[in-house]
């Protein structure tokens, strides 16, 4: 490893000062430390922020029906909590269906939202191509690498890296706003606005500037009983999403009054299928209308050999999860 | 969840107990001391191997100024400056190396991963560090990665193996081509990686002239030698320690180059150097199942009697080193064939050298084999259970050598009693459970009872206990505990009172753990030992364990010590001579005198979900019978673990491979992916037991690579049966169910 220095400010106030060039934030470590043993990210000084203020962003907060969650809250402890479980399980979900119980507990939700991506050439520093990596070096994944586990939504010529998370669909699903504490002081950025697609610039990967602290994430409407996420992968657990749908239901008799629909596994960033939500709002729930919707939620799809079938699978996974809550007791 | 782990499986005719092993506890509590923490005089140096990042090419200059300058480094080895070294054979050869290219021994890259300098420091992460500085700059060309990528060389095997002869009998061509039904097929199996937890490992130093070696093997004595012929020094001068092996699957069997990194550095530093190959560097530092092409054409006649049989293998393989593990001999002793015909190749490219993998010759082919009996039961409208019991045989029909042993037949009929196999609607897309679609599958399991030579140091003491001594290998099976349950079972002493030393070099030689040889091989040799003592002792063979007992305890002698030795039927007593120097002889399988395999029958069910696609298993039963079971509990778990490996090598588990850089991209334990426990629910394990008093003298038959062999054919014909789908080319990954 490279040598590094390790800090622990008291305040968030004093974490946003020190942060920036080559200043990160530590929460549980397990994306940031994981990428320094790989070389790939460098910080000179980590700022453990897993103690600040003893505990101030660790919470989960109901008024009505608004949720707002520390951004040091545990994924662990969010996914384990009853509350959240009952009134809006497809966070619970998105959570316990990621990751291993040590990783879950390790790991905070600001850092989830922030995980990098698993594409193998990013990771390896012995490849010389990656623009997310090395700015204007090429993709070693568009030029004939593997790329089965690669996004088909929100690509580029310049990247086609996953999103690897799953937390972070519930969120955008469910309208989540973020919470920043930044050099200027406080604001808030739909969470719908964190994330940037990669264009010319990979590297680049979200909205937030210099010494951007995420302090918590606030839901308005939080209230989803109707709701789940459903991952399709490789294994039962511990891999991520070769496709996956956070998918919201609220009914009104037969007619949909509220759909929410986000896509995980096949874009390069958390992915809000907009289009097919509009297509199947004030409608019954019906296989070719869901079969529909999943079609235009795919439209603009950009593949390769090795995962052409993301789109096929994740339609296929988008209509599975509404056939599924649209069975459930609503 | 595993619904119904049974801990201690009773013991049924034949068996021994089920006794827990003995070190148990200290593994799960971790104090068990592994060859990596095995301490060391003074203060160590720790290595870093740097491997290349191109498959083929040479190195065209090295820049060491950033790295030397990291504070802390003391050596940087590459092929400008190191050491002397001999030149090693591969197994194919008659040595122990994993592949005939010697550690830096050039600026030639021949595959991804092949280390290209050594650096030690003071401390891991300075050596770390300065592998980040080390400037490596390459002349790049384009590499072969796999099959049907430009530039790969197929040569029949007995172009690069004389030995290998392809096998012809009877017409094949003519008897399937005039069969009532035939299929003409191919399947594909993938790169895997041993990927066991304990890493490799070696920490070397230097007393005066003689080396010590701490890493961990499946072949000590075989180690020794090799690495002492390749160092240029005595074997005697060397002694490897490897107390127990934190599993090895076969990627711990051969010398690679790791070994005369750390000693050649130890030696120029004149300190104990410690060395790992990292997660990642370890899928191209010690070998691989290689990937291979299987075609098989088979036939029936209207009956469902076999006919012909002709099954053409490739094995993909490094360019360097045409490595093959054949197989095709044991597939056609398996039924009753009226004709056969086999052919092997291996396929060439810019990898590096395949090795053993658990079962490594079986579990192609015979993944194959019964892929195709299930496709050609399918097609004959015949139950696969009752097709394969019908074409059973007593002898190896190319031969006409005899079984010692054969209980397929029981093993079928334990399996499908359990399983509640009758009644199966042998209609695809019959059975469903909601959206999921369900399927049954069968295939049989085999692995071939192999021997080598091998000795044991018995001491038996006047106060009951005694004490044995045997460069054997404990890989996690339980080996320390057979061995001291063979001895007190001979002894008539309570195997707890048996001190049993092994994974030393300095010890009297055992076999290479590999091949499923141990537990027959040492038990034998053991038995051996036993007789020995009764001779010494005047006691009769079969006296009771009162008499024998008594005779010890009135021995005049406080202890007597003998050392036993045992050569497989059908080798000679210069076997004894190659062990001693480290050499690598095996017998059994399909020999020419006798024909001896363990057999297995495993049913499974799968579910698939009509939509998304994904597979589950949750259920899969497997019975095996395989002559003396010395312990079932251990037993059990071998079973167990290769039920489950079975699962993950139809469902999970591939390396994958950049076919324009010829470099493995899922080189870690996140995106390797192996079952996990949610993989795994329902998995039951039947014992049937097997007398049989030709293969050895206690009639132990290898167990260990029994389990994982045909488990693909068993669920890729459940997912036929689930869904109509025939997949061909493994792991079945989601979307070739799309
Ligand atoms: C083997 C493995 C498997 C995994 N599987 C899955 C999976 O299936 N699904 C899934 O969703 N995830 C998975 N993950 C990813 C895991 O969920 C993330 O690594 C984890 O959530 C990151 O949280 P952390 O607290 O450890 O973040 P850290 O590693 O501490 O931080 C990550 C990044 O976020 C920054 N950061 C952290 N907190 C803040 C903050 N409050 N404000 C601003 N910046 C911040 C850090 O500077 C860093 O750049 C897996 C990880 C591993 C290692
Ligand atoms: S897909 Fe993106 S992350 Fe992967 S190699 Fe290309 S640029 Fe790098």
């Amino acid at each position: 490893m490279r040598p590094f220095r390790y800090e622990r400010p008291a305040t968030a106030a004093r974490a946003v000062a020190a942060a920036g060039g080559e200043a990160h934030f530590l929460a549980g470590g397990t994306t940031m430390v994981d990428l320094m043993k790989l070389d790939v990210m460098r910080p000179e000084r980590l700022l453990d922020i897993t103690q600040l203020e003893d505990g101030r962003y660790d919470f989960i907060d109901w008024d009505g029906k608004s949720l707002r969650i520390g951004a040091l809250t545990a994924m662990a402890t969010l996914a384990d909590d009853d509350e959240v479980r009952r009134r809006v399980p497809m966070l619970s979900d998105a959570l316990w269906l990621a990751a291993s119980p040590q990783i879950r507990k390790a790991a905070r939700i600001g850092g989830n939202v922030l995980q990098r991506t698993r594409c193998a050439y990013f990771r390896d520093t012995s490849y010389a191509q990656c623009n997310k990596r090395e700015p204007g070096s090429g993709c070693a994944a568009l030029d004939g690498g593997v790329t089965r586990g690669h996004a088909v939504l929100g690509t580029s010529s310049a990247c086609i890296a996953t999103y690897p998370g799953d937390f972070a669909q519930s969120l955008i699903a469910l309208d989540a706003v973020v919470e920043i504490l930044g050099k200027d002081g406080p604001r808030a950025v739909r969470f719908a606005e964190l994330h940037r697609q990669p264009h010319s610039r990979p590297d680049i990967e979200t909205t937030l500037e210099e010494g951007d602290l995420i302090v918590a994430f606030s839901i308005p409407d939080a209230d989803f009983p109707r709701s789940r996420y459903l991952k399709v992968r490789d294994r039962e657990s511990y891999a991520y999403a070769l496709a996956s749908t956070a998918g919201a239901l609220r009914m009104d008799g037969d007619v949909v009054a509220d759909i929410r629909i986000a896509l995980g596994g096949v874009a390069t960033v958390p992915w809000r299928a907009r289009e097919a939500e509009e297509m199947l709002k004030g409608s019954s729930i019906s296989e070719d209308g869901l079969e529909r919707a999943a079609e235009a939620a795919f439209a603009g799809a950009s593949t390769t050999e090795d995962n052409a079938y993301k789109v096929d699978l994740g339609k296929r996974t988008m209509v599975r999860t509404f056939l599924e809550l649209a069975r459930m007791e609503g | 969840m595993a619904q119904n782990y049974d801990p201690a499986p009773e013991a049924k005719s034949n068996m021994g107990q089920p006794i827990p092993r003995y070190e148990a506890v200290q593994k799960v509590t971790g104090a068990k001391i592994y060859a990596d923490d095995l301490p060391v005089p003074g203060r160590a140096a720790y290595g870093w191997m740097v491997t290349s990042a191109i498959a083929k090419g040479r190195i065209t200059s090295i820049d060491y100024t950033a790295a030397k300058s990291v504070p802390g480094v003391q050596l940087i080895l590459t092929h400008e400056n190191r050491p002397s070294l001999a030149d090693i054979k591969t197994f194919a050869g008659g040595g122990l190396g994993i592949t005939d290219v010697q550690p830096l021994s050039g600026p030639e890259v021949h595959h991804d991963g092949q280390p290209v300098a050594l650096i030690v420091a003071d401390t891991f992460e300075a050596a770390r560090e300065a592998s980040f500085k080390l400037a490596i700059s390459y002349a790049e060309s384009s590499p072969t990665a796999t099959f049907g990528d430009e530039g790969t060389v197929e040569k029949n095997l007995s172009e690069v193996n004389p030995r290998y002869e392809p096998i012809r009998f009877n017409d094949a061509d003519a008897a399937i081509t005039n069969s009532a039904h035939s299929i003409d097929v191919e399947y594909y199996t993938p790169t895997q990686h041993h990927n066991a937890i304990e890493l490799f490992s070696t920490t070397a130093y230097w007393d005066g002239p003689r080396l010590v070696l701490h890493e961990p093997s499946q072949y000590v004595w075989g180690l020794r030698n090799a690495s002492a012929s390749m160092m240029e020094v005595d074997a005697e001068n060397v002694r490897v320690k490897s107390p127990f092996v934190g599993g090895a699957f076969g990627s711990k069997a051969a010398l690679t180059h790791r070994t005369a990194l750390a000693a050649m550095a130890a030696k120029q530093l004149g300190r104990p150097v410690k060395l790992v190959a990292m997660r990642d560097q370890g899928f191209t530092h010690s070998g691989h199942r290689q990937e291979t092409r299987q075609r098989v054409r088979l036939g029936c006649d209207a009956n469902g009697k076999l006919t012909g049989y002709d099954h053409r293998q490739w094995e993909f393989t490094a360019r360097t080193t045409p490595y093959s593990n054949g197989g095709l001999e044991k597939t056609v002793a398996m039924y009753d064939f009226k004709a056969a015909r086999t052919d092997n190749y291996v396929v060439q490219g810019d990898r590096n050298v395949p090795t053993f993998m658990r079962s490594p010759a079986e579990v192609p082919t015979v993944y194959a084999l019964e892929a195709a009996m299930n496709e050609l039961a399918a097609k004959a409208g015949i139950d696969p259970v009752e097709f394969r019991k019908m074409n059973d045989t007593r002898v190896n029909p190319v031969n006409g050598v005899p079984y010692t042993s054969r209980s397929l037949n029981e093993c079928l009929d334990a399996a499908a009693e359990r399983f509640g196999w009758t009644g199966r609607n042998p209609e695809a897309r019959s059975m469903r459970d909601g959206d999921w679609l369900i399927g049954w599958g069968c295939s049989i399991a085999m692995y071939p009872t192999q021997m080598m030579p091998s000795t044991a140091r018995l001491t038996v003491r006047r106060n009951g206990t005694a004490f044995i001594e045997v460069a054997a290998h404990d890989v996690g099976t339980g080996c320390y505990t057979i061995a001291a349950q063979a001895a007190g079972e001979r002894l008539g002493i309570d195997p707890r009172r048996i001190d049993v030393r092994m994974g030393d070099s300095r010890l009297p030689p055992g076999p290479i753990s590999g091949g499923s040889i141990s537990t027959a091989s040492v038990t034998s040799a053991i038995a051996k030992a036993c007789d020995l003592v009764d001779e010494r002792l005047g006691v009769a063979k079969d006296a009771s364990a009162e008499e024998r007992s008594a005779a010890l305890s009135g021995m005049a002698m406080p202890e007597l010590e003998v050392v036993g030795s045992w050569v497989p039927a059908g080798m000679d007593e210069s076997a004894i001579e190659s062990l001693y120097k480290g050499g690598v002889r095996i017998s059994g399988g399909a020999g020419e005198e006798r024909t001896m395999f363990a057999f297995g029958a495993e049913m499974v069910e799968v579910r698939v979900n009509e939509r998304t696609r994904e597979v589950r298993v949750p259920r899969i039963v497997g019975a095996f019978a395989a002559g003396r079971i010395m312990n079932p509990r251990t037993a059990h778990s071998q079973y167990l673990g290769g039920l489950i490996w079975g699962i993950g090598s139809a469902l999970h588990e591939a390396t994958e491979i950049d076919h324009k850089r010829a470099r493995y991209v899922n080189d870690n334990i996140a995106e390797y992916l192996i079952p996990v426990n949610a993989d795994i629910e329902q998995v039951d394990i039947i014992m049937v037991p097997e007398v049989d008093e030709e293969v050895n003298i206690l009639g132990v038959k290898g167990i260990g690579e029994l389990a994982n062999v045909g488990t693909p054919a068993a669920i890729t014909d459940a997912i036929w049966h689930a869904t109509g789908i025939r997949i061909r080319d493994l792991p079945v990954r989601i979307e070739k169910l799309l």
